[in-house]
């Protein structure tokens, strides 16, 4: 379906990312948003809160991000699309919500822009650090989808796909941002209506009665209902069956938590995007996401001035993990170097899906700035030299 | 046992198959849950429009034993669940049914902010003074000096005067009593369920296992005794009257009942008269497509 053209600011803006993010809500139909302040997500709710009465949407400011979260999960079974925003310590306080929403199968989404850490840490200044917790969060095992925008133009599409993958896996999406790209103001088009592809809710249309909540379709993902439809839902944080209902026992559990797994690592070619650029007959490859990307396309070019055959490849979606495509990226390059604005956790998936086949070399960074290019560049120098002849590995 | 479920009145609003609940033997929770259900059976209200929410612990299971939309949420958090699930659906009728510990400690700064937005929900806090789903620790009730499996040597915290608590922080509907006062309770409920506002009603209730026996206070019956014996009914008492102590007078009734705009009205009300006929306001999924409202231009003058 399409947005409704007269909420979209169609156009070309000069915004930054962080409202190109409230734009992006807009027109993906999100029409309800819990928040509470921090730095350097404050301007997403700031946004929503002087837009929203204007596009029938309603925002409200909660007494803290563990209210935030729920508010907005609360607004997802009530019928609207519904995101929450934070950074650091908040998204700290929203990893219950996190769990919650991902055991409750709630199509909500979690923005955050990512600032130095832990603790109060930086709070006006970037970092990438909280990739792991994106992924390993709360408590318990689960599985979420992430996306790292590395532009506002992005954090406007991204957020959109964000709620999109929401409702199509029924699952929590969060929006990865960092300073830099929340605070950049650049270009963001923003399109016509009828450009932008919107997913709807997939509401059952079983009768009351017949319907079961956590039964999945064929794809692993159960069909939604909101409160109000009389079908009488239960919806539960336990461990339950198909109703709904609480089945505290080894067996329901290895079934449930089993199917939140299958039905994002099952469904993760459709849900993976990726950008590889001159990848092509590369030697070393330069894995990135969200602004480092940025600085890194600024070392692969003095990289090529060098005479180093090198490509990127750009981690769009975080989680889950593109590690097939990793793991055939090893066979196909000398070595692969990873810079992330945080002292190494991303490089630890590549180097769990490389498997050694190649070297990875982890350019990290404890946050407070974006790499200077020259430390990329030497990394990648580096690796044109210290990686295997690119011939031998190199596979079809 | 002379009463079939089939022939109880409330059985519709109840998940019997679901049955036995987890509740102990005299526990006061399946009381309050019976003056609910006779209730919101007599209320008339749409029953596939009211959603029960709750937080964690005993009380916490109430919301999987009502036939209703039923959302058991995180420990502390039914408050804000259930406001984002009422303001996104205003034509909701939306109860959070939680205890002592779940709305006072955990969540008690949701709870006064709820009261304080005066937010349309209906609240039923479920006091037994103690946590029972763990073991019975101390709660923000737990009154001085009882014995409690994390006070071992006696409660010596003051304890809040929830009534007060909401009252003071803005509820709209303040009332209190005991599980012995079953005709009462459905009374509140039945009154409540038909104001607007922020509806907050404690329901002192025995937790026999945990509280009673650690401070040997007899079997549930015993309390009944003791509820009826030492409750005192005082409409519209002044809250701060109505502190509760160790084996003290329980003050019960109506207190507050009193009109203050909600949270949703105010905002409706601020920004039709800031923004006029540019304001646009969410009334739910059901009034245009389920992905936003009407279009712009319905307000308009």
């Amino acid at each position: 379906m399409r947005p409704d053209p007269n909420c979209l600011m169609t156009g070309r803006l000069f915004i930054d990312g962080d409202h190109a993010c409230s734009e992006g809500a807009i027109a993906a139909g999100c029409r309800f948003a819990a928040g509470y302040p921090i730095t350097p997500s404050t301007e997403i709710i700031e946004r929503l809160a002087l837009r929203f009465p204007l596009v029938g949407g309603t925002f409200i400011q909660m007494e803290d991000e563990l209210a935030a979260s729920i508010t907005a999960i609360g607004a997802v079974w009530g019928g609207a699309k519904a995101l929450c925003v934070t950074s650091g310590p908040g998204f700290s306080l929203m990893m219950e919500h996190l769990g919650y929403a991902a055991m409750t199968e709630t199509p909500v989404v979690f923005v955050d822009v990512q600032r130095g850490g832990p603790s109060t840490g930086l709070p006006t200044l970037p970092a990438q650090a909280d990739m792991m917790q994106a992924r390993f969060g709360p408590h318990g095992d689960c599985r979420f989808i992430a996306l790292c925008p590395n532009s506002p133009q992005e954090c406007f599409d991204l957020t959109i796909e964000a709620f999109n993958l929401a409702e199509r896996y029924r699952v929590p999406v969060l929006l990865m941002m960092d300073e830099v790209v929340g605070h950049m103001t650049e270009r963001v088009v923003i399109p016509p209506a009828d450009a932008i592809d919107i997913e709807p809710r997939r509401y059952t249309d079983r009768a009351p009665g017949d319907f079961r909540l956590f039964e999945p379709r064929e794809d692993l993902v159960p069909d939604m209902c909101r409160a109000g439809q009389g079908h009488r839902v239960h919806v539960t944080g336990l461990t339950h069956d198909e109703r709904g209902y609480p089945v505290l026992n080894a067996a329901a559990q290895d079934r449930l938590i089993r199917r939140l797994r299958d039905k994002i690592e099952k469904n993760a070619d459709r849900i993976i995007r990726l950008e590889e650029k001159g990848l092509e007959g590369a030697s070393v490859a330069v894995i990135s996401y969200g602004i480092t990307s940025r600085v890194a396309e600024r070392a692969i070019e003095l990289a090529r001035a060098a005479g180093v055959q090198v490509g990127s490849l750009r981690l769009i979606t975080a989680w889950p993990f593109p590690a097939d495509r990793v793991r055939r990226l090893a066979q196909e390059v000398a070595a692969i170097v990873v810079p992330e604005l945080n002292l190494g956790q991303m490089v630890l998936e590549v180097e769990r899906a490389v498997a050694g086949a190649c070297p990875v070399i982890s350019v990290d960074h404890a946050g407070g700035a974006v790499h200077p290019p020259e430390r990329i560049l030497d990394a990648i120098l580096r690796a044109a030299k210290e990686g295997r002849p690119s011939s031998l590995g190199r596979s079809a | 046992m002379t009463t079939t479920a089939s022939d109880n009145p409330v059985k519709k609003l109840l998940r019997t198959e679901r049955m036995p609940s987890i509740w102990c033997p005299g526990c006061g929770i399946g009381t309050t849950v019976n003056c609910f259900a006779r209730a919101l059976a007599e209320s008339g209200k749409n029953l596939d429009e009211v959603a029960i929410v709750s937080g964690i612990g005993c009380t916490g299971r109430v919301a999987g034993y009502l036939n209703l939309d039923s959302f058991h949420t995180t420990h502390g958090r039914a408050l804000p669940f259930a406001t984002g699930l009422k303001l996104a659906n205003p034509r909701l009728n939306v109860v959070v049914y939680s205890g002592d510990g779940d709305l006072t400690a955990i969540g008690g700064n949701h709870l006064i902010h709820a009261a304080r937005r005066n937010l349309d929900l209906l609240c039923i806090c479920v006091n037994n003074l103690t946590y029972g789903m763990t073991g019975g620790q101390e709660t923000p009730t737990t009154p001085t000096p009882a014995i409690a499996s994390t006070a071992p040597y006696g409660a010596f915290e003051p304890t809040f005067n929830l009534p007060h608590l909401a009252a003071s922080s803005g509820a709209s509907y303040v009332a209190r009593w005991t599980t012995f006062h079953v005709r009462q309770i459905a009374k509140s409920i039945r009154e409540a369920l038909d104001r607007n506002g922020f509806r907050f009603i404690e329901l002192i209730s025995p937790c026999p296992t945990l509280f009673l026996r650690r401070n040997r206070l007899g079997e549930a019956i015993d309390e009944m005794r003791f509820y009826r014996e030492n409750s005192t009914v005082k409409n519209l008492a002044d809250t701060r009257e109505a502190e509760l102590s160790h084996r003290g007078q329980i003050l019960v009734g109506k207190f507050v009942d009193r009109k203050r705009p909600t949270w949703r009205e105010a905002y409706q009300a601020r920004h039709a008269e800031v923004l006029g006929g540019r304001f646009l306001s969410w009334d739910g999924p059901e009034n245009g497509s389920d992905d936003g409202p009407r279009g712009p231009g319905e307000g308009d003058e």
